[in-house]
């Protein structure tokens, strides 16, 4: 009982804030409901046992990536441009197409999902790596690093790769900006450094640079 | 309706992917709009990992969604790069206005 409570709360939350994120007009507001969904969507998590994955999604999509999404909608300056659905004249031969192949697409889901409840043996159930003794965080550490620690290691590598990109696309060499050259400053020798100039008298100096 | 089920749960992530597919292609104006819609795509398919490996009694589901959590915050730093460079080179971030392929 408790758990239908929570559940048509949570999914109702997650379901509303999903539609806010692609119909808001303002940018961050579609931010903000992203950040809505995620925490709605890991409260489900929580909720069914998967409580590893909910705290991880918490941290990895609401303190990482929705801050990101924040940081660069304020860095371009694209808040005030309004996110209009069926407003252009151009563009509205799309939209019957789109709403076509999406709700067709809800629908082949919705039939995969009867398939599965109505031929519940397609599966079989497997009870070896569950433990009940031990917590789920416990039993993913177990798992994780021993039968797919392949599988984690080129994760790590493909983060590894998209942090490099990340700098390397946004990395801008200004021109006019005097740097220092620690190189040019200890190769200097004492010939292009110092000049002795013999001074005569009434004539003064005039030097090079 | 009481019982909850593992139907529920994919219903949830059948109408979240909806969702983001309808975001993807009824959006008009603005592209950083399109990649919170990929990122709710690919919470849908976290919702359905999760749900068949708690019902299944199976942990492998919960392991790939760890991965495709990787995936998803690798893919939002990359896209949000190439929005940044785009935007620094042409002005706008409008779909509408990006038309270099002319596709």
């Amino acid at each position: 009982m408790a758990h239908a409570i929570f559940f048509y709360i949570f999914s109702t939350i997650a379901i509303i804030s999903a539609i806010m994120v692609t119909a808001s007009k303002n940018t961050v507001h579609s931010v903000f409901f992203l950040i809505l969904d995620f925490i709605s969507i890991s409260c489900l998590f929580i909720m069914i046992g998967a409580e590893f994955l909910g705290m991880i999604m918490l941290i990895v999509y609401v303190g990482a990536v929705a801050v990101l999404f924040l940081f660069v909608v304020m860095m371009l300056n694209v808040a005030q441009q309004k996110n209009q659905w069926f407003l252009s004249s151009q563009s509205s031969g799309h939209i019957p197409f789109g709403l076509i192949i999406s709700i067709v697409i809800f629908f082949e889901l919705i039939i995969v999902i009867g398939g599965w409840k109505y031929k519940p043996d397609l599966f079989y159930k497997v009870n070896s790596q569950l433990n009940e003794n031990i917590s789920n965080t416990h039993s993913l550490g177990q798992i994780l690093y021993t039968d797919y620690i392949h599988v984690f290691q080129i994760s790590g590598m493909i983060l590894l790769v998209a942090m490099i990109g990340a700098i390397v696309l946004t990395f801008r060499q200004r021109d006019g900006v005097k740097k220092q050259s620690y190189i040019k400053q200890i190769s200097r020798e004492r010939s292009e450094g110092v000049q002795v100039v013999d001074v005569k008298t009434n004539k003064g100096v005039s030097l090079d640079d | 309706m009481i019982n909850i089920g593992l139907g529920h749960y994919l219903t949830l992530g059948a109408i979240i992917f909806t969702i983001g597919i309808v975001g993807i292609f009824l959006n008009r104006k603005n592209i950083i709009v399109v990649l919170m819609s990929i990122e709710l795509i690919l919470l849908a398919v976290n919702i359905n990992l999760v749900s068949f490996s708690i019902y299944l009694n199976d942990l492998t589901g919960q392991v790939f969604t760890l991965f495709i959590l990787t995936v998803a915050a690798a893919e939002a730093a990359i896209g949000l790069a190439i929005i940044v460079v785009y935007y620094r080179n042409s002005g706008t971030i409008r779909v509408e206005e990006i038309d270099k392929l002319k596709g």
